[in-house]
Order: structure tokens, then sequence, then C-alpha cells
């Protein structure tokens, strides 16, 4: 049976790696690989996880240097010679071994107006989006976020300013802005920036590694053009 | 600095990038021009000296990189030593205002 060599943080901000070997199955998740020490080696190791499958976001770690979601990162794609180095996510303060506080980075999205804000009461009807419309469109290409923290915690600039609110908050941000629905007009002016879309250097490492294949980098680009655009009529 | 400055600012660096691309070409194609045919530094002189249309060019060359090199080198300060607030953005104008006037001085001694 082969057997991988796994090396996984423990500790706060400062810590070590421990080493494990975990025995090698088919079809193995990285998140297998942490259940199986936890289970089986080592019970007091700290990890974070729910649903298994790709939607609640929750399962984010650095696999051998890179953010991914370890639930439906197969050992075979990441594990080359049968080592894994499994680390908390970058840009990001550790609590414990492979969990970190999540609260900076949903703090930014409230900071991006991430909330929806609708302009109807209960007795209204429906407002009707049509499905076919631009806007639309454009809310569709990144709709499907699950905050899972890999983009923010890939992102060079975010590691740069502190301040900045990086590629999750601001793609939230642009679904919104899309959104015929809703009436925040001050979000623009919350994005806008120094610490908001025109930050970015279009490095585009939060769209590559996005397991659901958005691209924070073209909503980004939006925000900024839109921004820009306000500014110069004086409405930001 | 408030918002609408920064954002303006970051559309200052766009434009003057355009600008700047457009002006390199036209510099290294008129260097390689120069070079190739040989001319002496005397007869550049006498193809600039009084020259409307190399003034114009070069002072809008200078123009371009005096908006664009003090806005980046704001950004960078700021990613590189955790840098930001007024002085840093006095620093910066300060740095392209002599930009400019280096840049302006060039282009006069080879116009006038
Ligand atoms: S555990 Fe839910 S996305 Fe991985």
């Amino acid at each position: 049976m082969t057997v991988l060599q796994v090396k996984v943080w423990r500790g706060g901000e400062s810590g070590h790696y421990q080493e494990f070997e975990v025995p090698r199955f088919e079809s193995q998740s990285v998140l297998d690989v942490v259940t199986y020490i936890q289970r089986s080696l080592d019970p007091t190791l700290s990890y974070r996880f729910a649903c298994r499958v790709g939607m609640c976001g929750s399962c984010a770690m650095t696999v051998n240097g890179k953010a991914r979601w370890t639930c439906r990162t197969h050992v075979a794609k990441v594990a080359a010679a049968d080592r894994l180095e499994i680390a908390p996510l970058a840009n990001l303060p550790v609590v414990k071994d492979l969990v970190t506080d999540m609260s900076p980075f949903f703090e930014k999205w409230a900071a991006a107006h991430g909330r929806f804000q609708g302009g109807r009461t209960r007795r209204d009807d429906f407002e009707r989006v049509p499905p076919d419309s631009p806007q639309r469109g454009l809310v569709d290409e990144a709709i499907e976020c699950i905050g899972c923290g890999i983009c923010y915690s890939s992102c060079d600039v975010v590691s740069w300013n502190a301040d900045y609110l990086g590629p999750a908050a601001l793609n939230r941000a642009w679904t919104l802005v899309n959104d015929v629905r809703d009436t925040d007009q001050t979000r623009l002016a919350a994005v806008a920036g120094d610490a908001g879309c025109h930050a970015c250097h279009t490095q585009m490492t939060c769209t590559e590694r996005c397991p659901k294949q958005l691209s924070p980098t073209a909503s980004i680009a939006g925000l900024k053009r839109l921004a820009l655009a306000a500014a110069l009529e004086g409405e930001i | 600095m408030n918002t609408r400055t920064q954002v303006l600012l970051w559309g200052a660096q766009r434009a003057s990038a355009a600008v700047l691309a457009l002006c390199v070409i036209v510099h290294l194609v008129t260097i390689i021009y120069a070079v190739r045919n040989g001319l002496s530094a005397a007869e550049v002189l006498g193809r600039t000296r009084g020259s409307g249309l190399w003034f114009g060019f070069y002072a809008l060359f200078i123009a371009a990189v005096a908006v664009h090199a003090p806005i980046g080198l704001r950004t960078i300060l700021s990613e590189t030593f955790d840098w930001r607030g007024r002085s840093l953005d006095v620093l910066v104008l300060i740095m392209g205002i002599l930009l400019a006037l280096w840049g302006l001085r060039a282009v006069w001694a080879v116009f006038a």
C-alpha cells in the first residue's frame, strides 16, 4: 500500500509542521487525508469543513503552497511524489492548526456593502428581472461565489495592503451593482479608490484559483470602469 | 485624499499610460532612424531646433511621464512600506513637479 507523507501546520500564527503518514486510497481527497489524521492519528488536530461536496466553502486550506477547496481536491491531482503540505489559508489570522479566523474576510464584505438592499415591501408585487437582460447576464457570471476565501488568501494585493477589500467582497459588490432591484446608491463609492477596486493590479491569481471558475478580476474591472465614470460625473 | 481623487488619479494613470505607449513607440522609431542614418548630434539639433512639432511631441511625452510615474510610485511606496497619507502624497507630488521641470529643461535644450 502506498503511503502519503503529509506535513500539517500545528499551532497558531507561530507553530511548526508535524509529519504524518497516511495510507493512500483511491479517489482520496485532501479533506479525506486531514480527516484520517484527525480520526486515526491525532484527535487534537483542528480543521473546518461542513458539506464535503463543494457548496459551503468552509474547507479551504493551503495545499502544497496553493489555496484550494480540500473536499473537491483529489490527492492524485496535487500530491506529486506522494507528498502533501497542508497549512491554513494565508492572509487571515490563524486560530489553531488549519482553522483561520474568517472575520476580516467577511467584515470586508460588509464594508463593500455586500448586502442586498431592496426598495420594495412585502405588500409590493415581485420585481421582474428578465433572465436574458444584459445586467442579469453580468450577475450570472459572478453570482456562484461560495465565500471560501481562496481568492482572498491568494491575492498579493491583500498581503501588501491590509485595507484592500479583496476579490470576493468586490465580486459580491459587482453582482449587487448590476442588480436592478438594489437601491444602495453609496456602494460604488464604498468599493472605489485605494482600498477598493482601483488597488487591483489585475494579476488574476483570484481568477486562476477560484474553485467555482468565477472571474473576480473581470468583476473588479467592471467596478473600476463604473467608478471612474461616476467620479468624472462628480457622483462619488 | 478623498475617494473621488483616488479614482481620478487611477483614471489619469490609465490615460497617461495610453499616451506613453504611443510616445515611446515614436521615440524609439526616431532613435533608430537617427542612428541608422548616422545623424550627428549637430544634425539632430538642426532638425529639432525651432521645430514646434518636436517641441510639442516631447512636451506631451514629459507631461505623460510626470503624471504617470508619481501615481505609480505612490502605489509602490504604499504597498512596499505600508506608507499612506499626506506625507506620501506630498512626496510624489514633488516628484511629479521635478520630473516635469527636468524633462521640460531637456526638451527646451534641444529646441532653443
Ligand atoms: S466542505 Fe463544503 S466546500 Fe468543502
